[in-house]
This record gives structure tokens, C-alpha cells and sequence, in this order.
């Protein structure tokens, strides 16, 4: 307590230290005048009266000095005079501090851009209270080589009374038909049970969410809407509550709409625009009787005890999974090991953006970093200019600590000016720098410029400052005064020290941008060989438009039950698709079947049961599934490699048949031909599926994965809901979707037709996330790369000067200009091999850190490591040659002269 | 050094004191007059840092001053005693005594006396 009043005083001090010094210096006059007045009195001279006074007061200076350093806060006081020195410091030489400031600024600049997006995703990913007790919850079958089968309904029952959880929920997740409005609408909603608000802990901002307590088995009819779809659909009608709405020809009632900045979880982009809610208990219509044998395709989310962390829970949950294993044998045999997984759901929400997130983080710091390093080669470039100055001020009594906090404040000064002058920058790239940003990285919407990331901005600035500051005042710290002044008129000449300092800076630059060139390139190699991977179906003049069938919660009202029925339906749609302008095909197929367009709920996973092959007591083996109609494959470009593909004449009276891709031939029938083998995909159905065609293998689940196990039926034996359109020809694209949906709607005009994709935008799409990463990382190692230039330019220049003298010497006596060349030359050289070693070494063990990102490259690639090596030596012999050249030219007179 | 001063600023707030309190209100430069004659030779500090003293007592509320003409008709700054200032007066010389006290006891104290 004490301690603060003396430090509010001595602040009150330091504010109104003017008055408090006027006033001692005005007693202290007087005291004088007085004295001396009296010592005229006793008759002295007015001179030696006024010195005799002097004398017998003692040093005033000093005093009042005391007394300021004992009111005040000298150091506060010092700081300002540091900081207005610096001022007129930066001022005189406005060129050093313009460049200064700009390479401080863009190094700034860019690593809060890319802090904004890991502030956004890494360190605030789930925009719901208390998110640590937030998991999602897997479960696995490795001994069936499948991973996250969804769970039973009887297993999540299991999970909600087993008191690890406060809440469990389960959601799915779809798309809707909202009817009623001017337009069917297609939306993207979520059947989930009645306590998932509660597992989220989000409060609606008008009427109320679903009951957690609720107990009905299928849906109640209750819906919650978002807060866009509120406003866009109904007007932001305050007196929405209780209307009722229709959603694939239900109706429900509508109790709530959540807050404006609600967005759901998820791990698409689709889920995360969730706009409806409905609750539901999946144990009834439209849903199969809950067993433990049906597992369905929902997602399963829990809120932990508090207090409660992941592993504990994990370990009480592995004892729930071993004991339901024994009371349970049938459901859970041995061979197919059920397991239960928590993750936090953070995880499943930015796991796959975390490690090019941290690389692109990585990357902007190197950046930084090399461009503090220049402008620490700067300072000392300064510092050896101005050691007479420092010599001179030492000399008149300036403590080495004094000297050092100066430079230091020079320094900080310049980094948070390149700081502020940086986070303007971002401001007004904002926009352009947003665009640069694929839309799929998660939280997209929450990426902003926030107090935090102005905050870090701050403190990298600061950080900065004493980097490049720490060199150059420690170096100063050493002049030898009396050296320094004894070399007047002789031109300043650095010390040998500061030579190795500036060596040193550009080696570990060269070092840092080489990392990061050789990180560039692999990347680089990655991405382009994805990108030259033979996709195996050509998206080229393909557009694809969706639409869904209704599916009401009672079977028998859905007029599209049979495949028959359907069947119908979809060749009129065809056929009148077909006499669209410019469509020279037209095929259909399930969501799945949508090339890498699909998200991770569209797949069908089907178990697998081949005839003959024995899978009693083992669980079925799982594989995913596409719905097609027969012209899909040639539509697509996919080539058949044996048998036959669907015909119109395969349908609902004729033997099923399928067609299978060469990775599932491969891996089901090994030594085998799998042509007309039968197979079923539902253990609880008697007929056989025959094998009547395999196509080649082609990249439609992702674009890194080429032998994923595929396997097609026709879509006129085997009816789907969620479909799309396929057209190839020359298409308006903007004119498309609309008379598609004119013609789907002439057939039935309660079709939603909804998300025309151009499968060339999709293929590009999948590749965003690379593409984004790729040329960011890029970007900053050509950014490193310049700077690191301008960095060894500096120095070789430096170095020739400094040496000017000895070259005028050396040609004196009869060197040869090539000679000199050579020998600048060689300098270069030296430093740009030595940062090459060091950032040989580094390059490899960050590429072996990155190697997940990488494709079709390994990380030690020697082609990348040699070829980025060559490139930055040409590039380090380039910016030599300019002072080398320099070199030759000295005229030997005038560099004598200059003695 | 510090140390020295440390003494000395003491001793000479408790001096400045007891000087107005004996004096009534004087202008500093009276206050060091009269610091020089009781202490004579023996005490010579300089006078200049009298007024850190005088300033820091003021800031405390020890004394407060105000202008008025001086014996030959100079403006000058009187300082004169607080109440506050008298408490401290009082509280310090008991302070001082006791101080002086022990410390006279300590000189008083022979090896004898001890064993």
C-alpha cells in the first residue's frame, strides 16, 4: 500500500514536475541573491559576494537533480528523453526509418492476417460455453476396417444413463423441403434429439428449445429455426412462434429461433449452415426399430461432467464398452472389436486445418524474422556511422546502459510504428485478404481483427523491436571511446566484431528463407501432383443440379416409394432434361455418386456380404456405395474394364446387379473373378446381388485416395432420395439451373432443384485448402527470399566499402580487377553456402514435420533440396556481384586519397 | 554517499522543524542562517540542499508557506509550522531522544560492565 502512494505520488510528480522545479530553482535564487546581499553588507566586491554565495550553497545541479530523481520516476522521465531523441533520430534519417518501418510493417502485417485465422479456428473453435467438455463420440469397428459406424439407438441410451455425460445427444443431418413459400425451398437442417440445445448450452434469443426431457419416439413435430432463415423466410416475424410450417409434406410448429450469431457444429461446411432443428427420437417412424444391430448414420455429441477430463471419461466409457461386450455377445463379436472413442469436438472441427494452419503461422514468423534480421543489419550499417556519436556521448559521461536503453528505444520505436503502420495495412487488405481464404475453413465468419489479435499484433511488435534492436545496442555497448575518437577525420571504420555480427544475420537469413523456399516447394510438388492425378471420370461441360424426394415420416403417403414408382419420375425428368439447349447427356445418380461434391453424410456405407465368402459371427466388412442411373459412367467418362454396365432393362422385376470399381475387385475377390459372383448389401435380404461390370478406378471420394473400394447400383432397382443431376454439354451455366428446375417442376412441382455445381469448380474446390496454403506459403518464401537479397547485398556492400582503402591499395600495386571480383565474390559466396548448410538441416527436419501435408513427394525430395539450393546461391551471387563490380571499379587515387 | 544523505535529510527535516517552531514562520534562506549558527562549523553541509527538504516537507503537509515581503521589502516564501507539523515535531524529537538515549547508553556501556 505504502509502496503504491509513493508511486501515485511520485506519478502526480511526474505529471506537475515543471511547477515543483520552477519553484525549487526560484528559492534557490532568491537564498542566493540573499546571500550575497548579506556578503556585500560585509563588504566584499559584487563578484567575489555572488561566489562566496555560490560556494557556501553548493552544486544546484546536482541538487535539483536529486531532488527530481527522488520525486519523480527517472526512469519515465529518461524513457521520454530517450523517446523524443529517437524521434529527431528517425527524422534525420527518414530513408533508414521508411524502409525500417515498411519491412516491419508487412512483416507484421502478415503474420496478424494469418494470427486473425488461427485466432478464429486454433483458439476459439467452438463458439459455445465452456467448450472443453464438449466431445464427440465414435465409435469403431477395426476388426471390420471400419471407423466411425454411427452408433444404435440402444447404445446411445447406454451412453445418456451412464452418468459419464450430463447430456448425449444425436443429431443427423440433411437437407429439407420447405413448402409453403412463394418457391419449395431446400434447407439444411438437422433431425436431432430433444436435448442437443442443452449438450450445446445455447439459449434461444425467441421462445424456447426442445424439451431435454422429451421422450417421443420419432419427430415432435417441433422445429427451431435460425435466425437467417427467420429473417429470410418470414419477414423476422415476431409472432413466429406456434406457426406452423411444412417440411416434406409434414407440418410442425415452430417453438424457437436462435440468437443471430448461432452457427451449429459440424464437420461440413452444409452442417455448420444448419437453419432447422427438429426434434426428434429416432426409435419411430421414420426410423427402424431401435436394435442394437442398426446402427444409423448419426452423429453422436456429449457434454461432459464438469471437472471431468477426456481421459478419465475415456476410461470410465472403455469399462461401459468391455461390459456391454459380455452381456451382448451376438451384437458385438470379438473378431470385429467395438470401440468407443471420445474426441473433443474441437478436434473433429479443425483438426484437418491445424497442421497447415501451424505451417502457414510458421512460415509468416520465418518471414518476420528475416525481415527483423534486415533491419537488425540496417541498425548496425547505422551503428557503425554513428559510433562517433556514441563515443562522443560515452565520453561526456553517458552510462553503457544508458547508451543501450537508447538504441533499444530506437529500435521499439521503429517496431511499433511498423506495428501500428502494419495493422493499418491489414485494414485496408482486409477484403482482398479474406477472398484469399477458401470458404470450407471452419469458422470462417468468426475470422476477425479482435482486440486479441491486436493484441498479439503488439506484442510481436515489441518482440520484434528487441530482436533487431538487441544486436546493434549490444554492440554499441563496446565501443571503446578513446579507439573510436582517436580515429577522427579517418572516416568510421566497424569493428571487426560487427563484421561477424552482420555475417552472422545473414547466414541465419539465408538459412530461414531457404527452409522456407524448400517447404514452398514441396508443397508446390504436392499440389501439382494432385493436380495432374488422372481423376478417372472427366468433369470437363458437367454440371450437376440436385433434388430431393420428399420423405414422409409415414412410408405409406410417400409417393415415390418403389423403385418402380420412381423410376417413372425420374425418365420423364431425363427426358426432358435431355431437350434442354446445349445437353447432349443427362444421367442421375444419389449424392454419393456426386463426385468429391458429396459431404461426409452423403456416403452410403453398405456391409458387405459376398456368397461363399463366410462372415458369420465376424463383422460384414463396410463399403461405400453409389446410386446411378445407367448413363452416369458414360457421362462421366469412366471406362469399363469388364462386363457390362446398367442397362434401362435392369429394373425393379429383374435380378438386381451391380457394378464394382477395381479396388473392391481387388480387395474382396482377390485371387478370384469377381464376375458374376452374388453379394448383398443387407444382411436381413434374401436376394443375391449379381457383379455384372468393373470400372476403373476413379478419385470421386477425395482426390489423395486413388483404390478406394467402390461399388455402383442402378438407381431404377434400387430407389434414392437425396439426387442430382448430371448434364454434359455446352452449358450456360447461369442459365441452367433454372430451367431444369422449370422442367422437374413440370413434372412435380413440389421438387425442390437446389445447388448447381460445375464439377470443374468442384474438382477445384477440393483442392482449395492446398491451393490456399500453398500460395500463401509461397508468397512469404519469395517475400524471404528478396529480403534475404537485400540482406547479403547489404553486407557484401558494407564489406566493400569498409575495404575500399586496402582494394585502392591492392590495385595500386597491380591486382587484377578480376582478381578483386573474385575475392568480394568469394565472400558472398561463403555466406550463402554456410546459411545453405544451416538451412539444409532445418528445411529437412521441417519438411519431416509437415509430412502430412505433403503428396506424391517425399519430404527429403532431393530435387526440391537441391534445386532451392542452387537457386538461393544464384540468387546470393547475384546481389554480390553489384558491390563486387563496385570493387573493380576503385579508382586506387582517390581511395588513397581518402587517407 | 546515499547513505550519508539519508542521515543528513533526517536530521535536517527534524532541524527545519524545531527551527520554525522555536522562530515562528521564516523564508528559507532565515531557516539556513539559523541552521548555520547553532551548528556552527561542525555541521557543513551545503545549503543548497536545504531546499529538496523544505519542498518535501511542504508536499507532506509538515509546513505550508506563502509569500510575503521580506525585512527589506523583497518578496519571499514564509514557511510556517502545521498542525500536522507540530505532531511530527513532537513525535520525532521523542523519536530522537530515545534514539540518542540508547546510543548515549551504548557509548556508556564499558567491558566490565559486561561480563
Amino acid at each position: 500500500m505504502r509502496f503504491m502512494r509513493r508511486f501515485l505520488e511520485r506519478l502526480a510528480n511526474f505529471a506537475g514536475r515543471r511547477r515543483a522545479d520552477q519553484r525549487l530553482r526560484e528559492e534557490m535564487d532568491e537564498h542566493l541573491a540573499l546571500q550575497t546581499e548579506e556578503n556585500l553588507r560585509a563588504g566584499m566586491s559584487r563578484g567575489e559576494a555572488r561566489r562566496r554565495a555560490v560556494l557556501k550553497f553548493g552544486a544546484v545541479e546536482s541538487v535539483r537533480e536529486g531532488y527530481r530523481n527522488e520525486q519523480s520516476l527517472p526512469f519515465a522521465e529518461s524513457l521520454l528523453q530517450d523517446l523524443r531523441y529517437s524521434f529527431r533520430q528517425m527524422v534525420n534519417s527518414p530513408g533508414f526509418a521508411s524502409i525500417a518501418i515498411l519491412t516491419v510493417a508487412i512483416g507484421i502485417g502478415a503474420t496478424t492476417s494469418i494470427f486473425s485465422v488461427v485466432d478464429a479456428t486454433l483458439l476459439h473453435p467452438l463458439p459455445y460455453p465452456q467448450p472443453e467438455q464438449l466431445v464427440r463420440i465414435q465409435d469403431d469397428l477395426p476388426g471390420a476396417g471400419a471407423r466411425d459406424v454411427g452408433l444404435s439407438l440402444p447404445e446411445l441410451w447406454d451412453l445418456q444413463h451412464s452418468g459419464i455425460f450430463q447430456y448425449v445427444s444425436a443429431e443427423g443431418a440433411g437437407s429439407v423441403n420447405l413448402t409453403g413459400a412463394s418457391q419449395p425451398a431446400r434447407i439444411f437442417f438437422k433431425p436431432v434429439t430433444p436435448n442437443y440445445f442443452a449438450v450445446l448450452g445455447v439459449k434461444p434469443q425467441l421462445g424456447r428449445v426442445f424439451d431435454p426431457q422429451d421422450q417421443t419416439p420419432g419427430f415432435n413435430l417441433e422445429v427451431v429455426i435460425s435466425d437467417g432463415l427467420w429473417k429470410r423466410a418470414f419477414g423476422a416475424d415476431p409472432g413466429i412462434l406456434g406457426k406452423s410450417l411444412r417440411l416434406d409434406n409434414d407440418t410442425y410448429r415452430v417453438i424457437g429461433v436462435m440468437p443471430p450469431g448461432f452457427r451449429d457444429q459440424g464437420r461440413t461446411s452444409e452442417e455448420r449452415d444448419t437453419e432447422l432443428w427438429a426434434g426428434a427420437g429416432f426409435a419411430g417412424d421414420p426410423a427402424p426399430p431401435p436394435m442394437r444391430s442398426s446402427r444409423l448414420r448419426l452423429e453422436a455429441i456429449g457434454r461432459l461432467q464438469p471437472g471431468q477430463t477426456i481421459e478419465a471419461a475415456q476410461s470410465r466409457l472403455d469399462a461401459l464398452v468391455a461390459s456391454l461386450q459380455k452381456q451382448f455377445p451376438a451384437d458385438y463379436p470379438l473378431q470385429s472389436a467395438w470401440t468407443v472413442r471420445l474426441v473433443p469436438l474441437s478436434e473433429s472441427f479443425v483438426g484437418n486445418v491445424r497442421q497447415p494452419l501451424v505451417l502457414l503461422l510458421g512460415a509468416v514468423g520465418l518471414v518476420l524474422l528475416i525481415g527483423c534480421v534486415n533491419v537488425a543489419n540496417l541498425q548496425l550499417a547505422r551503428a557503425s556511422a554513428r559510433g562517433r556519436e556514441m563515443a562522443v556521448r560515452q565520453a561526456l559521461g553517458a552510462t553503457r546502459t544508458r547508451l543501450v536503453r537508447q538504441l533499444l528505444t530506437e529500435s521499439l520505436l521503429l517496431s511499433v510504428l511498423g506495428g501500428l503502420a502494419g495493422i493499418a495495412l491489414l485494414f485496408c487488405l482486409k477484403g482482398i485478404l479474406l477472398r484469399m481464404v477458401p470458404d470450407s475453413m471452419p469458422r470462417f465468419n468468426a475470422i476477425s481483427i479482435s482486440w486479441s489479435v491486436l493484441l498479439f499484433a503488439l506484442g510481436v511488435s515489441v518482440f520484434a523491436g528487441a530482436i533487431f534492436g538487441l544486436a546493434p545496442a549490444l554492440q554499441a555497448g563496446l565501443v571503446d571511446p578513446s579507439n573510436m575518437l582517436r580515429q577522427e577525420g579517418r572516416g568510421s571504420k566497424g569493428s571487426r566484431s560487427q563484421t561477424r555480427t552482420r555475417s552472422a544475420l545473414v547466414v541465419s537469413e539465408f538459412a530461414l528463407s531457404l527452409v522456407l523456399m524448400i517447404a514452398a516447394g514441396l508443397l508446390l510438388r504436392s499440389f501439382w501432383n494432385l493436380y495432374k492425378e488422372r481423376l478417372g471420370f472427366n468433369p470437363q461441360n458437367v454440371i450437376a443440379v440436385q433434388t430431393w424426394l420428399p420423405v414422409p415420416n409415414n412410408p405409406e403417403s410417400d409417393i415415390y416409394r418403389t423403385a418402380t414408382q420412381e423410376a417413372t419420375l425420374l425418365r420423364e425428368i431425363l427426358r426432358r432434361a435431355r431437350s434442354l439447349p446445349g445437353v447432349e447427356e443427362v444421367a442421375v445418380g444419389d449424392l454419393a455418386a456426386l463426385p468429391l461434391g458429396h459431404g461426409h453424410n452423403d456416403l452410403n456405407p453398405y456391409p458387405l456380404i459376398r456368397e461363399g465368402h463366410e462372415t458369420q459371427g465376424k463383422q460384414a466388412p463396410i463399403i461405400d456405395g453409389s446410386i446411378v442411373s445407367p448413363e452416369y459412367f458414360r457421362l462421366l467418362g469412366m471406362t469399363l474394364l469388364r462386363g457390362r454396365l446398367f442397362t434401362d432393362a435392369d429394373v425393379e422385376t429383374t435380378p438386381p446387379v451391380a457394378v464394382i470399381n477395381e479396388a473392391m475387385a481387388r480387395k474382396y475377390w482377390p485371387n478370384e473373378d469377381p464376375m458374376g459372383r452374388h453379394l448383398k448389401l443387407n444382411p436381413e435380404k434374401s436376394s443375391w446381388t449379381t457383379v455384372v461390370g468393373i470400372v476403373a478406378n476413379a478419385r470421386s471420394e477425395s482426390l489423395e485416395e486413388a483404390g478406394v473400394p467402390q461399388i455402383y447400383l442402378s438407381v431404377y432397382q434400387r430407389p434414392a432420395k437425396d439426387l442430382a443431376i448430371f448434364l454434359r454439354g455446352r452449358l450456360d451455366p447461369a442459365a441452367i439451373p433454372e430451367q431444369v428446375r422449370r422442367q422437374v417442376q413440370s413434372v412435380d412441382r413440389e421438387l425442390p432443384v437446389f445447388g448447381a455445381k460445375m464439377l470443374p469448380d468442384v474438382v477445384s474446390g477440393a483442392l482449395s485448402q492446398r491451393r490456399f496454403s500453398m500460395e500463401t506459403v509461397l508468397l512469404f518464401a519469395l517475400t524471404a527470399l528478396l529480403l534475404a537479397g537485400l540482406g547479403i547485398y547489404g553486407t557484401i556492400s558494407y564489406v566493400v566499402s569498409e575495404r575500399t582503402r586496402e582494394i585502392g591499395v591492392r590495385i595500386a600495386l597491380g591486382a587484377q580487377r578480376k582478381s578483386i571480383m573474385r575475392m568480394v565474390l568469394r565472400k558472398g559466396i561463403t555466406l550463402a553456402v554456410a546459411g545453405a548448410t544451416v538451412g539444409l538441416v532445418a528445411a529437412l527436419i521441417v519438411s519431416h514435420l509437415m509430412a502430412g501435408l505433403l503428396y506424391g513427394v517425399s519430404p527429403a525430395d532431393p530435387l526440391t533440396f537441391v534445386g532451392l539450393t542452387i537457386v538461393l546461391t544464384t540468387v546470393a551471387l547475384a546481389a554480390s556481384y553489384i558491390p563486387a563490380r563496385r570493387a573493380t571499379r576503385v579508382d586506387p587515387i582517390i581511395a588513397l586519397r581518402y587517407e | 554517499m546515499a547513505e550519508k544523505s539519508d542521515v543528513l535529510q533526517g536530521t535536517l527535516a527534524l532541524m527545519v522543524l524545531k527551527t520554525l517552531d522555536v522562530l515562528g514562520p521564516q523564508h528559507g534562506y532565515g531557516i539556513a542562517r539559523r541552521i548555520e549558527q547553532i551548528s556552527g562549523d561542525l555541521l557543513a553541509v551545503n545549503q543548497g540542499t536545504l531546499y529538496p527538504v523544505l519542498l518535501k516537507l511542504e508536499h507532506e503537509g509538515s509546513i505550508i508557506s506563502e509569500r510575503g515581503p521580506s525585512e527589506n521589502n523583497r518578496k519571499a516564501r514564509f514557511y510556517r509550522l502545521t498542525r500536522a507539523g507540530h505532531k511530527q515535531l513532537q513525535a520525532e524529537t521523542r523519536d530522537w531522544e530515545q534514539t540518542t538515549a540508547i546510543i548515549a547508553r551504548f557509548f556508556e556501556v564499558k567491558a566490565e560492565d559486561l561480563s
